[in-house]
């Protein structure tokens, strides 16, 4: 049998991540979000960003683990997904949270740590939707559009960090993200240590073959 | 051959290169409605967690217990707001009860656990008679009043809520503190069976909260028993909590077992747990923000604006007085 072709991945993926925004919406319409529907919509949607940000991360780390291939195909997707949410999570903070006063906003940036890092996320995030394209992968070159996209791994770790702060007392959730990107982030160290120990040993069992010879 | 059927037009009749990869349609089809739907799920769960909906029917505004004293509203409207009432339902379901989960709708779905009867209140500490105190005793001593009044979070929202209960002066007087009293500490119940939430060590168990006793004294500091004229539910700190209105809501400690008098500031668990954060005094005021957000605004429960925040939440006048002196940005 041919291999499988993937082509209902990455729809698949899309479809699915509206699900959790439907389901708001749903709710919103239903009265169903609590007596602050305001906080529980923020929050959830900077939630499901955080998500996508931690599972477009996990890409790269499930392929370096499992040898499998087909997360690649989904990263940029969730990565998108990612950003979409994380303005999606501004907006409601500026519109809703604080009724568009955009010099309340300005000052919550400036004086508070959590806020200041959640912003700077999303400012780096920016970049990199841009150039999410094939066309940019190509304007850019791969080495210079892949050192760009390493900012990534910046905004997952501040993500977490502005989950972290916000929280009042109970920290599980944030460090749970967290230890998923650790996690990640050793697996690629891993890979990369590994990597450059068998080009090396490949060079010297080719210069002893070379001085045996 | 008459009655045969016409042959479909050729437009309708599949290519035979699609009829060919039917099967792989079908399960690409398949994979795709099944990978969605698990993907979402999973989101969806993940966002929720921790913070469900609240149930969809709201709990019913509870009866007085059977042979338990009649909720006879014996005094109304001292101090009293005409701002428009918080629903029952929003306050009743939008609860911080730690000790009953840690999202603003699992108390309500928990509150059933605590038995609010018998219930007895130990009084310890700098008094004339240390003692245990049956909570019906007290409704019997001092009747219950209906206090309407505003209610600010710590969180930057708000409610108005009509009490029931007593003033704690009535109590303070009723015990009479020693010259070393100084301060008095409340301490809500341990017990996991009833508060779930203490088996986790989010906070230090049990919740312990403070007053000065000039402050226990002001007129406006309550121990109330009820709310919209019924008996509290567990949610909201049945049976007996305290209530400081120009103080942020985390000071009324709920479901109280001892007030205990005492000469030195009690730590209180909030203070404990994030010093820098929640303050032993936690007067609302929208001068001093809270280290990671701004106490300037606040949002009262179903409004989709925010309004100011008043100092001492609007309570300046009958409170600022014990303050008089005190740089409110250092004790806070």
């Amino acid at each position: 049998m041919a291999k499988a072709r993937l082509n209902w991945l990455v729809p698949a993926v899309v479809t699915g991540a509206l699900v959790p925004f439907a389901s708001l919406a749903w709710r919103i319409q239903q009265h169903r979000l609590g007596a602050n529907p305001v906080a529980t919509a923020l929050n959830q949607v900077g939630l499901l960003a955080l998500i996508f940000l931690i599972a477009s991360l996990s890409c790269t780390p499930l392929k370096i683990a499992f040898g499998w291939t087909w997360p690649l195909r989904v990263r940029r997707s969730l990565g998108l997904c990612a950003f979409f949410s994380a303005l999606l999570h501004f907006f409601v903070y500026w519109g809703l949270d604080q009724n568009l006063a955009i010099r309340s906003v300005l000052k919550d940036i400036v004086k508070r740590p959590f806020i200041a890092v959640g912003f700077l996320a999303l400012l780096l995030l920016m970049p990199l939707a841009v150039t999410s394209t094939k066309r940019a992968v190509a304007r850019l070159g791969f080495a210079r559009w892949q050192s760009l996209h390493r900012l990534a791994y910046l905004t997952g770790a501040l993500g977490v960090l502005h989950f972290y702060l916000r929280v009042k007392a109970d920290h599980t959730q944030p460090i749970l993200y967290g230890l998923v990107l650790v996690l990640g982030f050793a697996l690629r160290g891993l890979a990369k240590i590994k990597k450059t120990r068998d080009v090396r040993l490949r060079a010297e069992s080719r210069a002893a073959r070379a001085s045996s010879a | 051959m008459r009655n045969s059927p016409r042959p479909p037009p050729s437009s309708e009749i599949t290519a035979p290169e699609l009829y060919a990869r039917r099967r792989e349609f079908i399960k690409a089809g398949a994979l795709f409605v099944g990978t969605s739907a698990a993907f979402g799920t999973g989101l969806v769960t993940l966002s929720d967690w921790g913070g469900a909906d609240p149930p969809s029917h709201p709990p019913p505004m509870p009866k007085t217990a059977p042979g338990a004293p009649k909720w006879e509203v014996t005094r109304r409207g001292r101090f009293g707001t005409s701002e428009p009432q918080s629903s029952y339902e929003d306050i009743t379901t939008y609860n911080n009860y730690y000790e009953l989960g840690l999202s603003k709708s699992a108390p309500a779905a928990l509150g059933f656990r605590i038995k609010p009867r018998p219930w007895t209140v130990q009084i310890k500490g700098e008094v004339a008679r240390e003692r245990t105190l049956d909570i019906d005793t007290l409704i019997d001593w001092f009747g219950l009043e209906e206090r309407v009044y505003r209610m600010r979070c710590v969180e930057a929202w708000s409610m108005v809520i009509p009490w029931l209960g007593f003033p704690l002066a009535d109590l303070v007087k009723r015990l009479e503190p020693t010259s070393r009293a100084r301060y008095l500490r409340f301490t809500t119940l341990f017990d996991p069976e009833q508060l779930p939430g203490q088996e986790s060590r989010v906070l230090k168990w049990p919740y312990v909260e403070g007053l000065r006793i000039d402050e226990a004294m002001n007129p406006l500091s309550f121990l109330a028993l009820g709310l919209y004229g019924a008996p509290l539910p567990g949610q909201n700190g049945a049976p007996l909590r305290l209530v400081v209105p120009w103080k942020y809501g985390f000071k009324g400690g709920k479901s109280l077992v001892e007030i205990r008098f005492q000469e030195t500031e009690p730590e209180t668990t909030w203070s404990h747990a994030a010093p820098s954060e929640y303050g032993f005094y936690a007067n609302v005021n929208p001068e001093v923000d809270h280290p990671r957000w701004s106490q300037a605004t606040e949002r009262r429960i179903g409004d989709l604006s925010r309004r100011k925040t008043l100092p001492f939440n609007g309570y300046g006048e009958y409170v600022a007085d014990l303050y008089r002196g005190m740089d409110l940005t250092r004790y806070f």
